[in-house]
């Protein structure tokens, strides 16, 4: 085997949220009111347009969450049975094999977007008329950023206008042919004309936001594109100070703020909906205690809290360095330690939403009556209690993400995040921030972090919003 | 109405030894003190000696729960538990890593953080209500649809942005204000303005749309009909009665988080350089000083509760139907 298949725990984690996404699915698929409120929300053209952006996130999450260690070239090709197999210390994920040419074309230092020279001036060799060596000061030419262009450097204008209009061409031509299979398909469906189909589609006559959803992918479609022809062979969004690619950070981002923001759900809910309903249902002395033990949760304030448990798992991880294998390995356990903490200190809020819920719902009449049946309590938690309160929970889940993912980004400026080494936009920002002095400015990484951050917060905001208006029944009933 | 806050108060005494008990498990039990001696000396080559030292000087020396050696009371005061747990309840937070003493540095440095929260605080309560009642009044036209396209926009900005940016445009490009810094007295005005505006705007998006909610959900309602049949004019209903009834739900947010003013914003704090408390948790974080996180943990949740016993008794100002007998 050319490479040791390495399965990070966030890794499977993340595989884990995905199997759960699809059980959710079918389950809601059988549940009537479930599926009426996911219908609702499939009508909403904002919340499908944000959906369509949050699958391309997620789809560069999942592409990052498979890693593996590639086998070492070993020196003497024909002896490769008397060497023991020997993996790189590196783990990489699918997604660096894919991004292969941007994770290893790296420069020395700072270059802007598209720049074929680098940032700042340097003492270089230059052959002058007389075949002469002589030393000047100059902008020295970046090693891969236009590598191409040779000593052609003035057309660059012209080679990346090329590459846009010829990446533009090539993305609606794409996009055209996958909307119109779209209509085709739904045509055939409701089994009449296409073009019928077509007009309806994008006048909004459809049960499912189509009109949405194809916009939202033929815009992600051309900027896909065009970044695609573009970061070949130039570094799209420049480099950092030690030569990397923003674009390649950008990407690694997506994933720390995905786990961050999801893998954090999965602590939190267990908690909050165990206690939740223990509290509302059984009330007495489990009550008082539940309640005793979230107010004094809650009252310590969230960053406080956070700081000192992170202050403490630092000093566990750094006195046993013998735990880990890799770094990556180290710094994935942060990761997940502090997604650990961060469920940890926030599921209060839910449980006290779910308490309060539960003790309404006890009250009800078809409750009473399965316990004057002689149900068991348990029964009666799962049959009848948690269903009607998956509405609080999905609308709590989509809610939390977006301030997971902002939160994520302080939490590293103030020191207690993720891992120094792993590429996060908390990191990005905290790395960009010093730079900002720098004259001329180095205001590059700062913009890439803060538009792709903005992207995945605002499509996660407005599919929270959608989510919201479908399962909430006091907004349901109004709409 | 006194029966009442004091009921509150010996209510909150569980929760603030819940909460000590919370600082002292993380602090002393997930790591001894001599994982603690370990880190701030360098993990590599340490002496037992040197351990001991580190622990000595700072107090760490004492068993955790019982000393069994000592006389008298001393077999539940001479121990870690009393000495760096229990003291805190009388205001005792002994030293930094740099050997001051931490109450006196908290007292000093409130001055400072309340000069940026308050005027934050009030101006940003001030801002966000009228942008939300400004939107309530021409609810369901394209002003109030794009002003919840905004709100949801800057929601979405982190933090941070707000911060660089308005260092970037204000300080930098236009240099109106000075970037960073920080004088008593009233020269300090130069140095608040910054801040005070990037959070005030900051706090826009969220507080903004969720008003704008809470006053549509009154504007509802059947007194809001009544009061605009008796013919009174669409501004005096807002004012009026809608405005008012809305405090209730309003003050149940915002109340609760003035005594953490005292706090200060521990971005806002760090990235101006003001010497407040925020500034100066962040620096202990970064510094790993044990003590002085410790403090700060213990203080905020003094405070929250403060400010939850506030909100009760906000209510009965704006609500006359509440009584606490």
């Amino acid at each position: 085997m050319s490479f040791l298949p390495v399965i990070l725990w966030s890794d499977v984690l993340i595989w884990l949220l995905v199997v759960a996404a699809i059980g959710l699915g079918v389950l809601s698929s059988r549940s009537p009111p479930l599926r009426a409120a996911w219908q609702r929300v499939g009508r909403s053209r904002p919340g499908m347009a944000a959906a369509t952006v949050l699958i391309a996130f997620v789809l560069v999450g999942l592409l990052d969450s498979i890693h593996f260690r590639p086998r070492l070239e070993s020196r003497e090709n024909g002896d490769v049975g008397q060497q023991p197999l020997a993996y790189a210390i590196e783990v990489l994920s699918l997604l660096d094999a894919v991004a292969a040419p941007l994770r290893t074309r790296n420069e020395k230092t700072y270059s802007e977007p598209l720049a074929t020279r680098a940032y700042a001036k340097e003492s270089i060799d230059v052959r002058d008329a007389d075949g002469v060596m002589r030393q000047s000061r100059d902008f020295p030419r970046l090693k891969h950023g236009g590598a191409h262009l040779g000593d052609n450097e003035v057309q660059r204008n012209a080679d990346v206008g090329r590459r846009v209009l010829v990446a533009v061409a090539l993305g609606g031509v794409l996009w055209g042919s996958m909307a119109l299979g779209c209509a085709y398909w739904l045509a055939r469906r409701e089994a009449c004309l296409v073009r019928k189909v077509w007009r309806g589609l994008w006048r909004g006559h459809t049960d499912f936001a189509w009109n949405a959803v194809l916009a939202a992918l033929g815009v992600l479609m051309l900027l896909t594109m065009v970044l695609l022809a573009l970061c070949v062979d130039y570094h799209v969004f420049g480099t950092d100070k030690v030569g990397q690619d923003v674009f390649y950070q950008v990407l690694k981002s997506v994933r720390t703020a995905l786990v961050i923001g999801l893998v954090t759900t999965l602590v939190m809910l267990p908690l909050s909906i165990l206690l939740g309903i223990l509290a509302g249902y059984f009330r007495g002395w489990v009550d008082d205690l539940i309640q005793y033990l979230y107010t004094t949760l809650s009252s310590i304030p969230g960053v406080l809290l956070i700081a000192a448990a992170v202050l403490m798992m630092q000093v566990v991880i750094d006195t046993h360095p013998q735990w880990f294998a890799t770094a990556a390995e180290r710094a994935d356990l942060r990761l997940l330690a502090l997604c650990f903490i961060l469920g940890v200190t926030s599921w209060t809020g839910l449980c006290r939403l779910l308490r309060g819920e539960s003790l309404k719902l006890r009250e009800l009449e078809y409750i009473q009556a399965a316990q004057a049946f002689g149900v068991s309590d348990l029964r009666i938690i799962l049959r009848h209690i948690l269903p009607n309160l998956m509405h609080i929970v999905i609308i709590a889940l989509v809610m939390d993400f977006s301030s997971l993912v902002l939160a994520e980004a302080v939490l590293s400026y103030v020191g207690i995040g993720v891992d120094p080494t792993m590429i996060s936009f908390g990191t990005m920002i905290n790395n960009a921030r010093m730079e900002l002095a720098r004259e001329p400015m180095v205001w590059w990484s700062l913009a890439a972090a803060f538009v792709f951050m903005f992207t995945l917060v605002l499509a996660a905001n407005m599919l929270a919003d959608a989510v919201r208006d479908a399962f909430d029944p006091r907004l349901a009933g109004a709409a | 109405m006194l029966a009442y806050l004091l009921r509150r108060l010996i209510y909150a005494i569980p929760i603030l030894i819940g909460v000590n008990l919370i600082t002292f498990a993380l602090f002393f039990v997930v790591n001894t003190p001599d994982d603690m001696a370990r880190m701030q000396l360098g993990v590599k080559r340490v002496t037992p000696e040197a351990i001991a030292k580190w622990k000595a000087e700072r107090g760490y020396d004492k068993p955790l729960l019982i000393n069994a050696q000592a006389e008298g009371a001393g077999v539940l005061t001479d121990t870690i538990l009393f000495t760096k747990s229990a003291r805190m309840f009388v205001g005792d937070f002994g030293r930094a890593e740099d050997g001051r003493d931490i109450a006196r540095e908290i007292t000093s440095r409130m001055g400072p953080s309340l000069a940026i929260a308050l005027p934050t605080f009030i101006l940003g309560l001030f801002v966000t209500i009228s942008f939300a009642l400004l939107l309530a009044f021409f609810r369901a036209t394209p002003l109030d649809f794009w002003g919840v396209v905004l709100c949801v926009a800057m929601m979405s900005v982190s933090g941070l942005f707000y911060i660089i940016g308005g260092q970037y445009l204000i300080s930098k490009l236009w240099r109106l204000v000075p970037i960073s810094g920080f004088s008593g007295g009233l020269d300090a005005w130069k140095f608040l303005l910054l801040p005070v505006l990037i959070g005030v705007i900051s706090g826009i998006g969220t507080s903004a749309r969720w008003y704008r909610t809470i006053f549509l959900e009154e504007i509802g309602k059947d007194y809001v009909r009544t009061a605009r049949a008796k013919g009174l004019s669409e501004l005096t209903v807002l004012f009026r009665h809608v405005l008012r009834n809305a405090m209730i739900p309003i003050l149940t947010g915002v109340v609760v988080v003035i005594p953490l003013l005292f706090m200060g914003s521990l971005l806002t704090e760090s990235f101006f350089g003001i010497p407040g408390l925020g500034s100066y948790t962040i620096d202990a974080i970064n510094a790993q000083d044990f003590a002085v996180v410790r403090a700060m943990v213990f203080i905020g949740s003094v405070l929250y509760i403060v400010g939850l016993i506030l909100t009760d008794i906000s209510y009965t100002f704006v609500d006359p139907r509440i009584r606490f007998e």
